[in-house]
């Protein structure tokens, strides 16, 4: 009997929570606000289904009812990955100091 | 771009940003970590545009959109202040739910784009994964608002709370379990769209009774829920980027929250059911007679600290409040000069969100090597000569070691009182948030400084 490929994609998304866990704990706590606003750049590759959803329109309509919430989806995803990133690299930025020697 | 190609491609995404999280494991690495993640988004998006197959004209408006998405974003990204954070960070979680809202409709409504099948006749797991990920993303979306809402103190930090709450709570998630089910029997789009009404509804109504100094766990738990909501999306799109990653946001903000929770010993239902603070005042604080403190000046504190040899600061929100961060790190240059020892000690549910004092000193040039975590530090405050607590109060309570009774007993706390004296910075001797007297402010060594934070900072910078 053929493995359902969901089986494959639970795998992935069971194994990746270990991943995530482990990855986590190992964290510096100092790091902790980069680390929330770093977790909600990435998440937003959800903007890979609005992408998809976007371009969903066939013969050449545009603007359907379902490829109007991709394009929502695609400037919502946008804010966050470019505010997400660009926050969190200046945020890092500051952490650059090293103790100055006396 | 065949399929295969572009899923290897997308699992390379998902380890660029397994290697984003890795690197933030120290300051010297998490610049790198960051890179990763930009590559990793760039890839997932490319491969997008080279695996759908027609280049139509709406590729352009795709670009017009992002574009003015990405200007929102850097545009916000370099103006907010550091102080800001948590309420930026609550408002970007609730744009990840609403994106997922919209891209689980889009699906519903045109499930050929997506592969999953005709309309009103899709496949059974597809719809189960897209009910899912549209209601967290709807939970994760109203919840973030009101969390926003409060940390921007538009919406009172007061818990919200009425008769019946958790059971009217309680009928909503059974409710929307029972609607998922119909959903996918009869596939009708009304029973869709009520779903996403509900599931908004809840996400406001689970966050209205915690309080204030709750956020650190709301927020965690919103990250989780943001998380949890793109895996969703992930499964429907069958997309293995947007799985790992939603995996990853998920189990990071659980432990987030989890951390926070400790912070506080309290369990993650205890803060979650809410009403903290708003109703626990009556017992202990109020039948104390009132009771002699020692209060200062600039000058005394000044004094103090320039006849010790080491200093321990402890900041809370009250120095975020009060914009502190960088009059303080003036007043420890000072410091410094004189030959104190300087050292900060940060608890962990010091301020409104994970790590918000590290990234305000951070901010104020402090080089991270001088703050300490409380497990780090605590052992030296009974060491130390003084002890100075700017914008802290519940984490610096003694009360927490000794009263089995109080509302906050266990909770690890900053063993301040060790100190040989205590330089308390606060505007009143009202009580912090927990509703509970810190007896911390009536030992003989605590010196009270009644002032705003920056305003007693930069006085005593000017006394030492």
């Amino acid at each position: 009997m053929e493995i359902d490929p969901f089986i494959f994609r639970l795998s992935i998304f069971i194994l990746s929570i270990f991943i995530g866990y482990y990855v986590v704990w190992s964290v510096t706590p100092s790091l902790h606000t980069p680390l929330m606003s770093v977790t909600n750049a990435i998440s937003s590759v959800i903007i890979v289904g609005a992408i998809i959803a976007a371009l969903s329109g066939s013969d050449g309509i545009i603007f359907s009812s379902s490829s109007i919430f991709g394009f929502l989806a695609i400037v919502l995803a946008a804010v966050n990955i470019f505010g997400g990133f660009l926050v969190t690299q200046r945020m890092l930025a500051m952490y650059k100091k090293k103790k100055k020697d006396k | 771009m065949s399929a295969n190609l572009s899923a290897i491609l997308y699992l390379i995404s998902g380890v660029l940003f397994i290697l984003a999280l890795r690197g933030l494991s120290s300051p010297e690495t998490s610049r790198q970590g960051n890179l990763f993640g930009i590559i990793g988004m760039l890839i997932a998006v490319t491969v997008t545009f080279l695996s759908v197959s027609n280049f139509s004209s709406g590729f352009i408006y795709v670009l017009i959109f992002l574009a003015i998405g990405g200007s929102i974003g850097a545009f916000i990204a370099y103006r907010i202040p550091m102080t800001a954070m948590p309420e930026l960070v609550a408002g970007f979680h609730s744009l990840v739910g609403l994106a997922a809202v919209f891209v689980a409709i889009s699906a519903f409504i045109n499930p050929e784009a997506f592969g999953l099948g005709t309309p009103r006749n899709i496949k059974l797991a597809s719809l189960i994964e897209m009910a899912i990920g549209a209601a967290v993303g709807a939970i994760t979306f109203s919840g973030s608002i009101i969390a926003f809402l409060k940390l921007q103190g538009i919406m009172s930090g007061a818990p919200i709370t009425f008769k019946g709450q958790h059971v009217l709570n309680a009928l909503i998630l059974i409710l929307i379990v029972v609607l998922t089910f119909y959903l996918c029997s009869t596939q009708s789009a009304n029973l869709f769209w009520i779903l996403i009404a509900v599931s908004f509804l809840i996400g406001f109504l689970i966050i209205i009774p915690i309080g204030g100094a709750d956020m650190p766990v709301v927020i965690s738990m919103l990250n989780s829920y943001s998380g949890w909501a793109a895996a969703g999306i992930g499964f429907t799109l069958e997309n293995t980027a947007l799985i790992i990653t939603g995996a990853l946001v998920g189990s990071s903000g659980a432990i987030l929250s989890y951390i926070m929770c400790k912070g506080m010993n309290r369990s993650f239902f205890n803060v979650i059911l809410g009403g903290f603070g708003a109703t626990e005042q009556s017992s202990s604080s109020q039948n104390k007679e009132q009771r002699p403190v020692k209060s200062g000046n600039a000058d005394d504190a000044a004094f103090l600290m320039k006849n010790a040899s080491s200093v321990i600061i402890v900041p809370g929100y009250g120095m975020a409040v009060a914009q502190a961060q960088h009059a303080l790190r003036e007043m420890v240059d000072t410091l410094k000069k004189n030959d104190i020892k300087v050292s900060y000690a940060i608890h962990p549910v010091a301020g409104r969100m994970p790590g918000h004092m590290n990234v305000l000193l951070a901010e104020a040039n402090v080089p991270y090597d001088e703050v300490f975590e409380l497990e780090e530090i605590n052992n030296d405050f009974a060491n130390a000569d003084v002890a100075f607590v700017i914008g802290a109060n519940d984490v610096t309570n003694p009360v927490a070691k000794t009263d089995p009774q109080s509302p906050i007993y266990g909770m690890p706390v900053l063993d301040v009182e060790k100190c040989k004296s205590v330089l308390f910075v606060k505007r009143s001797l009202s009580p912090g948030y927990a509703g509970i007297d810190n007896d911390l402010f009536y030992k003989e060594n605590t010196l009270m400084l009644f002032a705003d934070a920056k305003k007693m900072t930069e006085d005593i910078t000017k006394n030492l």
